[in-house]
């Protein structure tokens, strides 16, 4: 609202020049244009017979060349690892690695905030650092560890999520916290509400919008994820969408252009989905982890 | 204060989220890092070397080659994904019809993962490329610039995102009194407009330049570090990052892991030192302000 209002004074500005909004707006449309062709010209591949697409990547499909859904059937189902499966585990990994790194790191950073001993200071403090370590550091060891635990299925890779996407969730809950004023807890705890019950009916509802910011910004790592899932989960059992595209691509000599075409489009799809349906919210949370991150 | 979270609760609140961190960060870490020291094929035969690692990473061609190339992707893609986010955050904050459209499509790309972004683009590249009897993966240049627009490509909008917020932020009578001072626009952008928008612009270099330095999948999917070349006996990925490189310098050939901890030691300090200069700026203009 409050933007609304400034973006309104910005404007006032702006006027005189109506001529100059025109070629602007030509301008960006053509921008916009370029930059939606690339997604574009994927999506008209994908009902491309295999050898038109590596011929005549840029033409429409015609007469000939135009295969129906052949691309999409046969990627969706063929091979001994069919992609519906993938996109199944990635859907579930997502899922279940994003609530349980929000139910768990929120409450480990309430505890941490209120308490505030000195080991839940360094704990907190090693949060952080744990931001700014990158993941080849120790994708390694954290692999080799993960598989003598038995954490190579898609329920194992959960508690490997939670560990490495830990920082971040638990920075910017903490950062939350910090903001709630104790009185709302305090009259909780003299209506008699244990601190379990304290955290569930009175510090989660207020943490909402924190809750929406740090599940966006956690779906977006774990879904487009390759590298950790891919050297974590047990490869001739799991794949996820990325790995899937990737190891179909590796396939040197008999790569099927068509079908990746396909599932190209196909992983695409529930991004946007996703995207229109809460915009709002990842446009805040983007905001919300720029600020703190 | 303490009474209203009782300390037994540590076990609930805590231990689940500290377990899981032991096993994917503190654990792997320290692992990381002694292993960094030692020769080994599998953790449990590590023996100690010292700082032997660390001399044969430096002298690594492969590995020097990633660091310029990753340095010098880094500059350009920087500068260049922050000049047009800015601008078009800038256009999209004057007003015009559609802008919400527009700021859709801009950020779009985002959303789509490295490795499905680096193929994309491959399709698009060699079917410009073919017309010349070249492709992506031949030659050095054209895998630079190909990374570069990618990059772009996915997260100028990002950028334009943060750097929308930070116009939005401008209180809008700091205008109302330039106008009425009678100052230029050009005199606006450069007295009020950068000025005010400083701390939205640290943010976005320091965010680019961290996503720029530990580039992987989009760098494993366009070019997988190709063309290659030898020098000194050994194979050269001429368009390969430092992420990649130590990626293949573990999985390539089990002799090298040793190596390969210790190329992602110094990835890690040089990763670390960037982001604490970050903080050093960030709390500098906090203090000014």
């Amino acid at each position: 609202m409050d933007a609304a209002k400034k973006n309104q004074s910005a404007e006032k500005i702006k006027k005189p020049v109506k001529t100059g909004r025109v070629i602007l707006t030509t301008v960006l449309s053509i921008i916009s244009i370029i930059y939606v062709s690339p997604i574009f010209i994927v999506l008209m591949n994908s009902f491309k017979r295999k050898t038109d697409i590596s011929a005549e990547p840029f033409s429409l499909p015609n007469s000939e060349s135009w295969v129906e859904l052949e691309n999409y059937v046969r990627g969706m189902v063929s091979g001994n690892y069919p992609f519906y499966k993938s996109v199944l585990i990635s859907l579930f990994i997502t899922v279940a690695s994003v609530f349980v790194i929000l139910l768990f790191t929120s409450m480990t950073a309430w505890y941490l905030m209120r308490v505030n001993s000195v080991i839940c200071k360094i704990i907190y403090y090693f949060c952080i650092f744990s931001m700014i370590v990158p993941f080849q550091m120790v994708m390694f060891t954290l692999s080799k560890t993960a598989n003598d635990l038995g954490l190579n299925t898609p329920w194992g890779i959960v508690i490997v999520y939670l560990g490495f996407g830990a920082g971040l969730a638990i920075f910017m809950f903490t950062g939350f916290v910090k903001s709630i004023p104790l009185e709302i807890e305090e009259s909780a705890s003299i209506d008699g509400a244990g601190s379990i019950r304290t955290f569930f009916s009175v510090v989660l509802p207020i943490m909402k919008p924190t809750f929406i910011s740090v599940g966006i910004l956690e779906t977006m790592w774990v879904w487009n994820d390759y590298l950790l899932p891919y050297l974590v989960l047990d490869q001739n059992l799991y794949k996820t969408i990325p790995i899937h595209i990737q190891y179909l691509q590796g396939s040197y000599g008999q790569t099927d252009i068509g079908a990746i075409m396909a599932l190209i489009v196909f992983s695409i799809i529930p991004i946007i989905i996703f995207y229109f349906a809460c915009q709002k919210h990842i446009i805040k949370g983007i905001v919300a982890g720029a600020v703190k991150g | 204060m303490r009474r209203m979270i009782k300390r037994r609760y540590f076990l609930i609140f805590v231990l689940p989220t500290l377990a899981a961190f032991a096993i994917g960060f503190i654990y792997p870490f320290f692992q990381g890092i002694y292993l960094s020291f030692c020769d080994f094929v599998i953790t449990s035969n590590a023996e100690f070397v010292g700082l032997d690692n660390y001399v044969t990473a430096l002298q690594d061609p492969s590995f020097l080659n990633a660091f310029w190339f990753t340095i010098m992707f880094v500059v350009v893609s920087v500068i260049l994904i922050n000049v047009l986010a800015f601008a078009i955050a800038y256009v999209l904050t004057l007003g015009i019809r559609g802008s919400n459209i527009f700021r859709t499509v801009f950020f779009m790309p985002n959303l789509i993962g490295g490795i499905v972004l680096g193929y994309i683009w491959q399709l698009i590249f060699d079917g410009i490329l073919k017309n010349y009897g070249t492709s992506i993966v031949l030659n050095e240049t054209f895998g630079f610039w190909g990374l570069v627009i990618l990059m772009c490509w996915q997260q100028a909008g990002y950028m334009m995102i943060i750097y929308i917020a930070g116009f939005q932020a401008i209180p809008g009578d700091l205008y109302e009194a330039a106008r009425i001072d009678g100052a230029t626009k050009p005199q606006i952008l450069t007295k009020i407009t950068i000025p005010m928008m400083a701390p939205s612009i640290t943010i976005c270099t320091f965010l680019t330049l961290t996503n720029s330095f530990k580039l992987f999948d989009q760098n494993l999917a366009l070019t997988g570090g190709q063309p290659i070349e030898v020098i000194g006996g050994q194979m050269v990925y001429k368009t390969q990052m430092l992420a990649l490189n130590i990626y293949q310098t573990f999985y390539q050939n089990n002799n090298f892991r040793g190596v390969g901890q210790a190329k992602a030691v110094i990835f890690f300090v040089v990763v670390a030192v960037i982001a604490l200069a970050q903080l050093y700026f960030t709390r500098k203009r906090e203090v000014q302000q």
